[in-house]
């Protein structure tokens, strides 16, 4: 932290360059007090000198918009990584900062509209092909009014910075257009027609969330969980397999091993359903534990904000940011240099608005062409001590729609994904119908409390209906809820795959079974479980996994004689 | 040139401040002290005034006593003669050797661009069954060992440092006792490593702000000698005691504490110690094990939950023994499909077969009927623990994947293993 003399004005949040040891430091203003200003460095501050001079850009912290963005590598400020890598070898330079889109890449622009035509911000006015989306060129979202169009270029090959069409304002003001404007990070893209309510499921292949805690396209939802129980790897699973048009990974102060792993392995798989590598609808902002604490605060504004401009272009987008604590911690830092009045475990009082307004970012709109775009915000909390009761977690829970709680227990018994399938919730709709997804968890539920009582009284002390409850619970749990994400077939389950077998195991869940003592019932429920198990593993629809299905029904057959009581209206 | 100030303003606890311009933010000084002169860090400049943090402490500082500032931030020197070396924590010799002054180097510098490191998968031995055969360790990884006081942590690490193949090993000892010190430099020595080691090390009796230094300094060394091509693991015990230490600045300057006193900070700054381990694309590599003890055995506690957040994986050592549950290494998956095709399966099957030992050992204390089965289990946790969890075992990965055939054949009928059929038949010793 900074704090600096000025004449003139300053804005809030305006970035400014410390100039220093013959280097820009990029900073931003984070408290002005008379010509005092505070400002945040996003950089290490060693060799900072009292008397140094400070340039004030005028312009508030942006990201930079344009075709060219995806399968990019940014650090929380927007630099490319795997350039900056080329210019400066192993380490981050301080203060070297380069343009965030390939500025000679030529483009194949098409427009959309001609000279004379109205425009309003966020309009399109064209577009380029990128990767197998069209990226539509729009009116900056900045500029206010109905604007009409003076000049557009024809088709052919620009780079992001030719300038392909001029608009006037209404005062008659000329603003030539490029394929690239700057907005800032922290103010949400408001140009659409309205918001929408999110409804329609958004596909993750993960059977425990699309069955029982779905997520919806342009909602909210969070993972906290304690180290350990696999958030990242359940955001790394999800960002490959969610069924979305592009995922935008924000590794926000978490180690920089796993966003290797991403940017490593990512380029070498396909994308299912375009055939295309997944990087290409991927991008990536990482800021990670070691980078600098201020730019990690400024990555997930970087991200939302990439996301908020694929949408406008009628896109649905998915946002992970892994993890909003970090997040939270960086802005603790800062209040704690601000020197501010700290609130709960010193985080800031302002947490809860600031987390509230990052999720509200999120939501599925219909623009003003009448398309919709969505963007969906999914963000894993990691709290200390692994304890949900802490402000970070339960300023999230009440702003999110669907909680995806990770335990220690159920990573420790190596039960993956480790969601609990009890705790968590959702407020959005899934693939199955309700009704039966209740019946499914209370089987859980009342599993579970037959194994709490076992542990007092013993097998011998628990009667044969609780103990088949108990099975039916344990069945449902090994494998439904839980999945093989190493297994190439189990690790992404299908909508329709998922509702099929649903019911095959809703008709196990429901039945009375006749067994003539608790061995005899383990010893069956353990066949079921095995070809289960096998059947989860086989092509959908082939041979062998027909014959498992025929092998189940069959073994359903056998022990089944009517409907359980508690199975009423099955 | 060099300007020397005679009149602190303040001495509070190990901070002083001085009246001063011209100074730059972690900038170096030496105060002389009538104890001799004592190196200081820049930590805020406010105007003209200037706090710096004195690493002899403040203790025996007087108001007259002279600042000098240096006009540069910390550096040590770097080069081979660096190997064999003993320092203390702000570098300069303990073991009555020369000063080195040769090619200084900036300690804690830039982070490592991710685009630029890669995919760690080389596996690093350490002949002992707990790490290899069931949390494998992995070159670049960073690893803490979490332990209570009065574990053997820092024998574990001195075998481990023995035994592990690398090229150079450094020993960043942060209020280490003056005996665990001597252990250390005694066992590498007659291990016949320690010219391939260096030593920065900063005992209990020693101001505690020097400890601060510790981390910094051991990793810009290994990160130099990692660019250089070589594979170097780092050793630190224990970074509680550098939390602490950041905790006592922390309220000495008077910041809001977050957690039990700690400052709100403290994820960033022990990560950006730990994100220091890297394989570097084309060169050399840096791998970290940390002790961190817990106290009160309280994994809740803010330094081992923050540090279980940064690393891959941790290793907990509790009654003489790394336990295994609990214990993780996060790239074991990287390394353990290459060596043999049975380890995967043994580290599995036999941690399974222990958690249901556990279980079974549980009901005979509670006074419930051993079946046979438990009686089987019983037999082989005893003997998992004897010949395996014990740390006095000292064998190669094969050799520990055998020992695990054995002990599981002589307690168990293949089936009950839950092992597959072609691994049975091609490992099972002795078939009836």
């Amino acid at each position: 932290m900074v704090s600096v003399e000025f004449t003139g004005e300053a804005t809030m949040n305006e970035v400014c360059y410390i100039h220093s040891g013959g280097k820009r430091l990029k900073s931003e203003i984070i408290r002005i007090n008379g010509n005092v200003a505070d400002i945040q460095v996003f950089e290490m501050t060693t060799g900072i000198g009292v008397g140094d001079d400070v340039e004030f850009t005028g312009e508030l912290l942006s990201v930079q918009l344009g075709p060219g963005l995806l399968g990019q590598v940014y650090d929380g400020l927007q630099n490319p990584l795997p350039k900056l890598a080329e210019e400066c070898g192993f380490f981050l330079d301080r203060g070297v900062y380069l343009s965030a889109l390939n500025e000679t890449k030529v483009w194949e622009f098409t427009p959309s509209v001609e000279a004379g035509a109205k425009v309003e911000a966020g309009d399109q006015i064209g577009f380029v092909k990128e990767g197998i989306f069209n990226h539509w060129i729009m009116v900056p979202f900045q500029l206010g009014g109905v604007l009409t169009v003076k000049r557009i270029v024809a088709a052919g090959g620009y780079t992001v910075n030719d300038t392909v069409a001029e608009v006037e304002d209404e005062k008659g003001d000329l603003h030539p257009l490029t394929m690239v404007f700057n907005w800032p990070v922290k103010r949400a893209v408001k140009c659409y027609a309205e918001r929408l309510k999110p409804s329609e499921t958004l596909i993750t292949k993960l059977r425990i969330i699309d069955t029982f805690i779905p997520v919806a396209k342009g909602g909210t939802y969070c993972i906290p969980g304690p180290f350990g129980a696999g958030k990242t790897v359940l955001q790394q699973v999800t960002s490959k397999n969610a069924e979305v048009d592009i995922v935008i990974i924000a590794a926000c102060g978490e180690r920089a091993g796993e966003v290797v792993e991403t940017i490593k392995e990512f380029p070498e798989l396909l994308d299912p359903k375009t055939g295309r590598s997944l990087m290409e609808r991927t991008v990536i902002i990482c800021n990670t534990s070691s980078m600098p604490v201020a730019a990690r605060e400024a990555s997930v504004y970087t991200a939302v904000s990439i996301g908020e401009y694929y949408r406008q272009m009628g896109l649905n987008v998915l946002l992970l940011a892994d993890s909003t604590s970090r997040w939270a911690q960086a802005m603790r830092e800062m209040s704690g240099r601000l020197e501010e009045i700290p609130g709960e475990e010193a985080f800031p009082a302002y947490l809860e608005s600031l987390i509230a307004a990052f999720y509200e970012r999120a939501g599925i709109v219909r623009l003003k062409n009448g398309g919709n775009g969505s963007v969906t915000i999914g963000g894993t909390v990691s709290p200390a001590g692994g304890n949900f009761e802490e402000p970070v977690t339960q300023a999230t829970l009440k702003v999110v729609g669907a909680f995806h709680g990770l335990s220690r227990q159920r990573s420790d018994a190596r039960k993956y994904p480790a969601i609990h399938p009890l705790e968590s919730w959702s407020k959005y709709t899934g693939i199955i119908d309700e009704k039966k997804t209740e019946y499914g968890r209370s089987i859980l539920f009342k599993g579970d409390e037959v194994d709490q009582m076992m542990k007092v009284v013993g097998e011998e002390g628990t009667s044969l209906d609780d103990y088949i409850i108990y099975l039916k619970s344990d069945l449902l749990d090994f494998v439904y809820v839980q999945q093989n994400s190493f297994d190439p077939v189990d690790a992404a389950v299908e909508p329709e795959r998922q509702q099929h077998v649903y019911d095959i195991l809703m008709d196990i869940l429901t039945a009375k079974l006749d067994f003539a003592g608790k061995d005899e019932a383990r010893t069956w429920f353990n066949r079921v479980r095995q070809n289960f198990l096998d059947y989860n593993g086989k092509e959908w629809k082939s041979d062998e996994f027909n014959k498992l299905e025929a092998t189940i029904s069959q073994l359903l057959a056998d022990k089944k004689i009517g409907a359980e009581a508690y199975a009423e209206g099955f | 040139m060099q300007k020397v100030y005679s009149k602190i303003e303040s001495i509070s606890g190990n901070v002083i401040t001085v009246t001063a311009t011209g100074v730059r933010n972690k900038e170096l000084a030496v105060v002389e002290t009538r104890y001799g002169p004592s190196l200081a860090e820049v930590i805020r400049l406010k105007r003209d005034e200037v706090a710096l943090q004195v690493f002899n402490g403040g203790r025996g500082v007087s108001t007259g006593d002279e600042v000098r500032f240096m006009g540069e931030p910390m550096k040590v020197s770097f080069s081979d003669n660096l190997l064999g070396r003993i320092f203390d924590g702000s570098g300069r010799p303990r073991d009555g050797g020369p000063e080195l002054a040769d090619t200084l180097i900036e300690i804690g510098g830039p982070s490592v661009n991710p685009a630029r490191r890669i995919v760690p998968q080389n596996m690093v031995r350490t002949g002992i069954p707990m790490i290899d055969v069931f949390n494998s360790l992995v070159e670049s990884q960073k690893l803490p060992i979490f332990s209570v006081s009065g574990e053997p942590y820092n024998e574990l690490l001195a075998r481990i440092a023995l035994q592990a193949e690398v090229d150079i090993i450094i020993l960043g000892g942060m209020g280490l006792k003056y005996d665990d010190y001597l252990f250390f430099k005694e066992t590498l020595e007659k291990g016949g490593v320690l010219s391939r080691t260096v030593f920065f090390v900063h005992t209990a009796a020693d101001p505690v702000v020097e400890s601060l230094l510790v981390p910094d300094v051991s990793l810009a060394v290994a990160e130099n000698f990692a660019i250089h091509g070589r594979r170097v693991l780092v050793l630190l015990t224990d970074m509680t005691n550098f939390a602490d230490a950041m905790k006592e600045i922390a309220i000495t300057m008077e910041q809001v504490p977050s957690n039990r006193g700690y400052p709100g900070d403290l994820y960033t700054q022990l990560a950006s110690r730990y994100e220091k381990a890297v394989d570097f694309e084309g060169s050399g590599s840096i791998t970290i094990l940390g002790v961190t003890t817990m106290p009160g055995d309280d994994v809740t506690h803010p330094v081992p939950d923050n540090t279980g957040y940064i690393t891959e994986g941790q290793f907990y050592l509790r009654n003489g023994r790394i336990e295994p549950f609990g214990s993780l290494s996060r790239l074991k998956q990287q390394v353990n499909g290459k060596t043999r095709p049975d380890h995967r399966a043994i580290m599995d099957g036999m941690i399974k077969l222990y958690a249901a030992y556990k279980e079974s050992l549980e009901k005979k204390s509670m006074g419930f009927k051993m079946s046979d089965w438990d009686e089987k289990l019983l037999t082989y946790g005893e003997m998992f623990e004897r010949e395996m969890m014990d740390l006095s075992v000292n064998i190669p990965l094969e050799a520990a994947l055998d020992k695990g055939w054995e002990i599981m054949a002589s307690c168990f009928v293949p089936e009950e293993t839950g092992l597959k059929s072609e691994l049975i038949d091609q490992y099972w010793t002795n078939k009836v």
